[in-house]
């Protein structure tokens, strides 16, 4: 899936571009308001901007009084994501091996069971959850969110993960095994990197759902000290003594850049997740 | 080294695919599994290497018995008929793999893999991945791989099955070739006569679990023990006629064939019988006439291959040097080489 498709000789793709375009105008502007608000003033009732301004941005050198640092927020979002997105990485694509390949007793019943897992919505689990943090002492922090995040997404995980081995071919692990290798190094050398673009995908999706969590986080962890972005963002219109819309606007795109870099980087790999998942 | 296999048995649940199996492989011999699909070779060979463990019976490399041997501790090399090459690994990350599990130091094993791949031909490919090998090449990195830690056994299934037919007799012989320069014990798992007779010092030939016989390939073209062996071997293969013992000869069921032979000396009259009668013994040598039209003329280029129907409806098969006076629906009247005809009772089995 290296090669771009290519114009087709009888087919001329300007019209569908066209359309497309028009099509997805209103949405391009919505954004570049969005950008365009956060570093300028306008009238009231204007739409055209009149004067350049730094001070919705303001949020990033200035601690509001009663508000968290904007660096404390970022760096609480990435711990949590980033540990969301390697405990569901470490977990399901051991899981999923195990489910794929090994003789686990009562197999079928575990993967509906996970199954059902992933389909409960989970705020309808949010008050057990709460008493059980609350009761074990990870009630306001960040393990906890992050514990419960990381099963909440996991059973999905498994499954993406049982899917993808469940292609590999047996002979590649028969084929180690009769070198000398034991059944760990297999999996980890021989058959984890046939599934890399299952686990770029799962990584990528992880850290995806984990960075715009919000209500987990508003509900298990709302203190000061361990809010993540999305509270943060929300605990700017909630407060309706200082109701600030483009500061709100401002942390908002501050909030999804972290997400546009993801996608510049990694866009190849999305568009390697279908094409190459057994090359060779 | 020897293998023997001492009364081995597997089943897989309920079903029982193999019983009592007794095999032996002498040192440095190349045996090839002949059987047709399902028979059970494939399960031998790999209860041989350690995949699947026996239900019953002993495995023995030399001396050792390894039935409760991991695969990993068995030093077996295995070449897979898909190949089973590691594809994010190059082919000479591949090759070493089989050292670099074992913790061999890296210049050891690039010095190793440089060896072997002279020996099959492909030090020039080693830092390509196996996408970009053709299908011969690819064959000859699973060979080097099964190779490099020189193991006790080599263990091949089905390893030409999918090749293209040239680079398949080219890989017949390489195989061969590398079994003779590095004197390893080598199985062959194959479901092609051809293949098996060719490359192999003996034959064990299998049906539906059991070793039916084991011969060289050329004592067992000449002396098969039972129908299905002669079925078996020889390309085109053996045609059969059904009929009954008659006075120590071998009548069909019109009674327009009669044929003394000295196998049916003490069967009593009326038993059933079939007879064999390989292509190359049927045809104008032959001293027992047998007329029948002919219903099917092939030219192979150097020999002609001819179906000639009995008028009992029954087809015996005719290979010649090539004759153009023979066509198809003409009335023949050929003669069967009776001292090389086989004759089998009802059960199978050779008289």
């Amino acid at each position: 899936m290296s090669e771009k498709s290519k114009a087709s000789a009888n087919f001329s793709s300007i019209p569908v571009i066209a359309l497309l375009g028009l099509l997805s105008l209103p949405l391009v502007v919505m954004y570049a308001y969005l950008i365009l608000d956060t570093v300028t003033n306008s009238e009231p009732g204007s739409l055209v901007p009149n004067e350049f301004t730094l001070e919705h941005w303001k949020f990033l050198w200035e601690t509001r009084s009663g508000k968290s640092s904007i660096w404390l927020v970022t760096l609480n979002t990435f711990i949590f994501t980033c540990c969301i997105t390697g405990v569901i990485l470490l977990v399901s694509s051991m899981a999923g091996y195990v489910l794929s390949r090994l003789n686990v007793p009562a197999r079928g019943f575990f993967l509906a069971g996970v199954m059902v897992l992933h389909a409960f919505p989970s705020v309808t689990l949010i008050i057990s959850i709460f008493i059980v943090l609350q009761y074990i002492g990870l009630y306001n922090s960040l393990i906890g969110v992050i514990l419960v995040k990381a099963a909440i997404d996991m059973p999905l995980g498994i499954w993406l993960m049982k899917g993808f081995y469940d292609t590999v071919p047996w002979e590649i692990e028969m084929a180690g095994i009769v070198d000398g290798a034991s059944r760990f190094t297999v999996w980890r050398r021989l058959v984890l990197p046939q599934i890399k673009p299952a686990i770029m995908a799962l990584g990528l999706f992880s850290f995806l759902t984990g960075w715009s969590e919000f209500i987990l986080p508003q509900v298990l962890a709302p203190g000061s000290q361990v809010q993540v972005l999305s509270v943060y963002l929300a605990s700017l219109i909630a407060d309706d003594n200082n109701f600030d819309f483009a500061t709100f606007k401002a942390v908002g795109v501050f909030y999804v850049i972290p997400v546009l870099i993801l996608y510049v980087f990694f866009q190849k790999h999305l568009m390697n997740i279908y094409g190459g998942g057994t090359k060779g | 080294m020897r293998i023997l296999l001492d009364k081995f048995s597997k089943s897989f649940g309920t079903t029982s695919v193999i019983e009592d199996m007794n095999l032996e492989v002498g040192s440095g011999e190349m045996l090839a599994l002949l059987g047709p699909s399902g028979c059970g070779k494939s399960t031998t060979l790999f209860a041989i290497c350690g995949i699947h463990r026996p239900t019953a019976g002993r495995i023995l490399f030399g001396d050792r018995d390894v039935t409760n041997l991991p695969s990993q501790e068995r030093n077996v090399g295995v070449v897979f008929q898909s190949y089973a090459l590691y594809p994010h690994m190059t082919v000479e990350e591949n090759i070493g793999f089989p050292l670099t599990v074992r913790r061999v130091a890296a210049s050891d094993i690039k010095k190793q893999v440089a060896g072997i791949a002279a020996l099959v031909h492909i030090d020039n490919l080693l830092d390509r991945k196996p996408s970009q090998l053709s299908g011969g090449q690819q064959q000859r990195v699973a060979l080097a791989r099964a190779l490099i830690r020189r193991p006790d056994v080599l263990l091949l299934d089905e390893p030409l099955a999918n090749l293209d037919a040239k680079l398949r007799l080219e890989m017949r012989s390489e195989i061969r070739r590398l079994q003779k320069e590095t004197g390893i014990t080598a199985i062959l798992v194959t479901h092609d006569q051809v293949e098996a007779m060719s490359m192999c010092d003996r034959i064990a030939i299998m049906k539906s679990g059991e070793i039916v016989q084991v011969a060289t390939p050329s004592q067992m073209y000449q002396d098969p023990r039972t129908a299905f062996v002669a079925g078996f071997l020889g390309n085109p293969p053996i045609s059969f006629l059904k009929g009954k013992a008659a006075h120590g000869a071998f009548v069909s069921t019109d009674g327009k064939l009669q044929m003394t032979l000295p196998a049916l000396s003490g069967i009593a009259d009326g038993t059933a019988l079939t007879l064999g009668i390989r292509p190359e013994h049927f045809g104008t040598a032959g001293n027992v006439p047998v007329e029948g039209k002919v219903t099917f003329a092939e030219t192979q280029g150097r020999e002609n291959l001819y179906d000639v129907v009995l008028p009992d409806g029954s087809v015996i098969r005719s290979i010649q040097p090539v004759r153009d006076d023979v066509t198809l629906g003409d009335q023949v009247r050929w003669g069967i080489d009776s001292k090389s005809a086989f004759v089998f009772a009802e059960d199978g089995t050779r008289l």
